[in-house]
């Protein structure tokens, strides 16, 4: 049992380390470049750890124990999240809206924190950002609530562990909402079309400009939580094409790194961002296809003979 | 009485006692007239310092005829200041606005005249930067965004001031002047034409061949000195080169701006092939080096031609196929198209020029209005414009002078042969007393303008620069408004204008 949950834990490790490194990868290669090495975030982040921090006068405590919500709430949720049938460090009967509720916890601690710096870019990146995540929530609970109608449970370990044989309604329902997902991890994970993590212009940004004024440590620890975040959709997303096909945590794990790495990379190299105003659109657009998704998993629960 | 001396583009230096010295009023009310119809526009209006006061030199282009017309004026401007033109035309506005500040120059019933560039010998040492007078409105639901002036990465410093309601920008403030070069005064300190030329290609260093070869052509002018058909046609060749080379680096910034990686390091990769080409001819990537006045260090050589053949060839037929991917790319299309317009009407009033100009459908083209060099005798050039006005336009207009510039590279490579009869750079010109010599050059961005004023001696006592940016940072201002803050970075980059060329 523990090891078993030690295992979970692990895997979902790897799946945070690996999913950055392949997105730059298939960028770097779609570029026709070599790219750079596999695991330089990861060492980015040791070279963060081991720098001081610089504080802007204007802060307040509040700006300094932000990086430490953000990040504990994400490490929190990540302990959620099983992989296919392997059994997460915690789970307990709706579950699935305390996970929601940590991942928009980490949000109000970073806009917040924004908020707190007073400059005008990280004010509008803050706005931004609230504007978006207000949007986007809807369509994860909707998501969420579809698997818990369709399996009848509202934890995801008993969520995830109830593949039983395959059953083309549930396959239909889980593949769009494995959709769903993918692009529930590119709105809040700050990719193309939404945001763009590589651009250098402050007015463009969402999510970088609310992290202009940390360094050091603080910014590790954001970069870390993104990478956690990226991980909990990921593994939800892959863990539905798993529910839909019945497969196991060992397909599970490369299907969640690669699926989504290579579909990022991809996206991120042939099409250009959004314009910001349109961003709401596409968001919302998400939320009805949500809603739709919703619809049909709860009439085709209804098991109706045609 | 006859205001202005008439000359144009190809001719030599003019002698300042043929250029008529006319009352003010007179000019003012003529130019009241004249400059409402857009055939006219102001290219160089500048004051210089004589025994007793100020003496005034304006350069007017006329577009249609081919003309440049010039005047001057010696107003007693201490008793009653100038009637603005500003407030009238607005084209005049950095000219008026830099007279005051180096002078003291009242312009009465200018709308206000804030500081240029903060010239070290500018006449009110308290003016400062941190004093700028930045424009305000007032308003709870409003806030002010300030960019700069220090950027990040390698951009140059300036600061961008906007207000906004929201996302949308209701007003944009532009505020150079952080360099203090003294380019100008330098071109004067300097008597030696080798040195002289060098700080002409740091001008605005991605348009060297254009300042240097306005450089060139106006000490050749002073000297009445014909360089011959292989050394124009050459100029023209790099000139072209560099035109090429920048709007294939601009298509894959604008790209970079919407993070559309394909076209970015597809342009990127291009634009390395074309300066490769410059640095294989004259050894420097941006073509320092490249032009000198009288004569050339880097002929062409047969096996030079063949290089700069090849790689045009092959980076005209490779652009063309990203070019043809771009007008199908919707998301790209989404993002440029009827964002950041700039209508022709306000183009003109504001005296835009270049490839800005005529991506809103203003025909301001040196090459077609004013010839010179090779362009005067061997080709006849149809200026590209478009009439939107709006991003995708710029990026159009950039898109078909690539091709156009590399169509003109081999055409003009086609059957040319070296005679070895360029000469050798010559630094010791006898240049003419007491003259006015000016040049006018269509650089990558516009409208080139560089004037020289020798003294009794033969000597340079007064060298004025102007880039087209000068005019077209007001463009940028404009073309901002009403749009979303984030789609600034996407406006800026399609005019892409030069902060150096502003602050000489």
């Amino acid at each position: 049992m523990f090891l078993v949950k030690l295992l979970n834990t692990l895997l979902m490790i790897v799946v945070a380390l690996f999913i950055t490194g392949v997105i730059n990868r298939t960028r770097a290669v779609m570029a026709g470049r070599k790219g750079i090495r596999f695991f330089q975030h990861v060492y980015n982040v040791r070279l963060l750890l081991r720098k001081g921090a610089v504080y802007s006068p204007t802060t307040t405590i509040l700006f300094r124990i932000a990086p430490c919500v953000y990040l504990g709430a994400a490490m929190v949720a990540f302990l959620f999240i099983p992989i296919a049938d392997l059994e997460p460090v915690l789970s307990f009967r709706g579950d699935i809206i305390f996970v929601a509720y940590l991942l928009a916890l980490t949000r109000v601690a970073i806009v917040l924190a924004a908020l707190d710096t007073g400059s005008s870019f990280e004010g509008m990146g803050a706005a931004r950002e609230a504007l978006y995540g207000a949007l986007v929530e809807p369509a994860l609970m909707m998501g969420l609530a579809t698997l818990a109608l369709f399996c009848g449970y509202s934890s995801f370990a008993e969520i995830f562990s109830t593949a039983q044989e395959l059953n083309t309604n549930l396959t239909i329902v889980m593949l769009l909402l494995a959709y769903v997902f993918v692009i529930i991890m590119i709105i809040e994970a700050g990719r193309i079309p939404v945001d763009d993590p590589k651009t250098h212009l402050e007015l463009t940004m969402i999510h970088e400009v609310m992290c202009l004024d940390y360094s050091g440590v603080d910014l590790a620890m954001i970069q870390i939580t993104g990478w956690l975040k990226n991980a909990i959709f990921a593994m939800i997303a892959a863990n539905a094409v798993s529910v839909a096909f019945c497969f196991h945590w060992q397909f599970t794990v490369p299907l969640a790194i690669l699926g989504t790495g290579i579909t990022i990379g991809i996206v991120e190299s042939f099409r250009a961002r959004n314009k910001l105003s349109r961003n709401t659109t596409y968001i919302i657009t998400i939320v009805a296809l949500s809603a739709l998704v919703l619809l049909t998993g709860f009439l085709l629960n209804l098991n109706i003979e045609i | 009485m006859n205001l202005y001396k008439i000359t144009d583009n190809r001719a030599s230096a003019v002698a300042i006692a043929d250029i008529p010295v006319v009352d003010y009023v007179d000019l003012y009310n003529d130019l009241k007239e004249r400059m409402t119809d857009v055939r006219y526009h102001v290219a160089h209006y500048f004051a210089t310092e004589i025994e007793r006061g100020l003496k005034f030199y304006m350069i007017i282009l006329d577009d249609q005829s081919g003309e440049v017309l010039i005047t001057s004026f010696v107003p007693d401007y201490y008793a009653e200041g100038l009637a603005s033109l500003t407030a009238i035309h607005p084209q005049f506005h950095p000219f008026e606005r830099e007279m005051w500040e180096l002078y003291g120059v009242e312009f009465t019933h200018h709308p206000w005249l804030k500081p240029l560039r903060f010239a070290h010998n500018r006449r009110n040492k308290e003016s400062t930067m941190d004093s700028y007078p930045f424009y305000k409105i007032e308003g709870d639901d409003l806030h002010e965004v300030n960019v700069g002036p220090i950027h990040a990465g390698i951009i140059e410093p300036g600061a961008f001031r906007f207000i906004c309601m929201g996302e949308e920008v209701l007003h944009l403030e532009i505020a150079l002047g952080y360099q203090h070069r003294g380019v100008e005064d330098e071109m004067v300190r300097i008597q030696n034409r080798l040195r002289q030329s060098v700080i002409s290609e740091s001008i605005a260093g991605d348009t060297a061949v254009g300042h240097t070869t306005a450089y060139a052509e106006v000490i050749e002018r002073l000297a009445h000195c014909n360089v011959g058909a292989s050394l124009q046609r050459e100029r023209a060749i790099a000139l072209e080169l560099e035109r090429i080379a920048m709007h294939l680096a601009d298509t894959g910034a604008l790209a970079t701006d919407i993070g559309f990686q394909l076209y970015q390091v597809a342009c990127e990769a291009l634009r390395t092939v074309t300066i490769n080409t410059t640095q294989a001819w004259c050894g420097n990537r941006f073509g320092k080096s490249m032009i000198r006045p009288m004569g050339s260090n880097h002929p062409l050589t047969e096996a030079k031609i063949e290089t700069i053949r090849k790689n045009v060839t092959d980076v005209r037929r490779r652009y063309n196929e990203v070019r043809e991917d771009i007008l199908e790319a919707q998301t790209l299309l989404a993002r440029f198209e009827q964002c950041g317009l700039v209508p022709k009407a306000e183009m003109y009033r504001i005296g835009g020029v270049g490839m800005a100009a005529r991506s809103s459908g203003a025909l301001r083209d040196i090459r077609t209005t004013h010839p010179w060099g090779h362009y005067a005798t061997n080709i006849t050039h149809n200026a590209i414009t478009q009439h939107d006005g709006d991003v995708m336009s710029r990026l159009a207009t950039r898109m078909e002078e690539v091709l156009q510039s590399a169509d003109y590279i081999l055409a003009m490579l086609d059957g040319y042969k070296p005679q070895g009869d360029i000469a050798q750079p010559n630094y010791e010109p006898e240049l003419d007393k007491e003259s006015l010599s000016f040049a006018l050059v269509e650089g990558w961005r516009g409208e080139i303008c560089h004037v020289a004023l020798t003294d009794s001696e033969g000597n340079i006592c007064k060298y004025k620069i102007k880039d087209p940016s000068l005019h077209n940072w007001l463009a940028l201002a404009i073309a901002v408004r009403s749009e979303g803050i984030s789609d600034f970075p996407i406006n800026n980059k399609s005019f892409n204008l030069s902060y150096c060329g502003h602050d000489l």
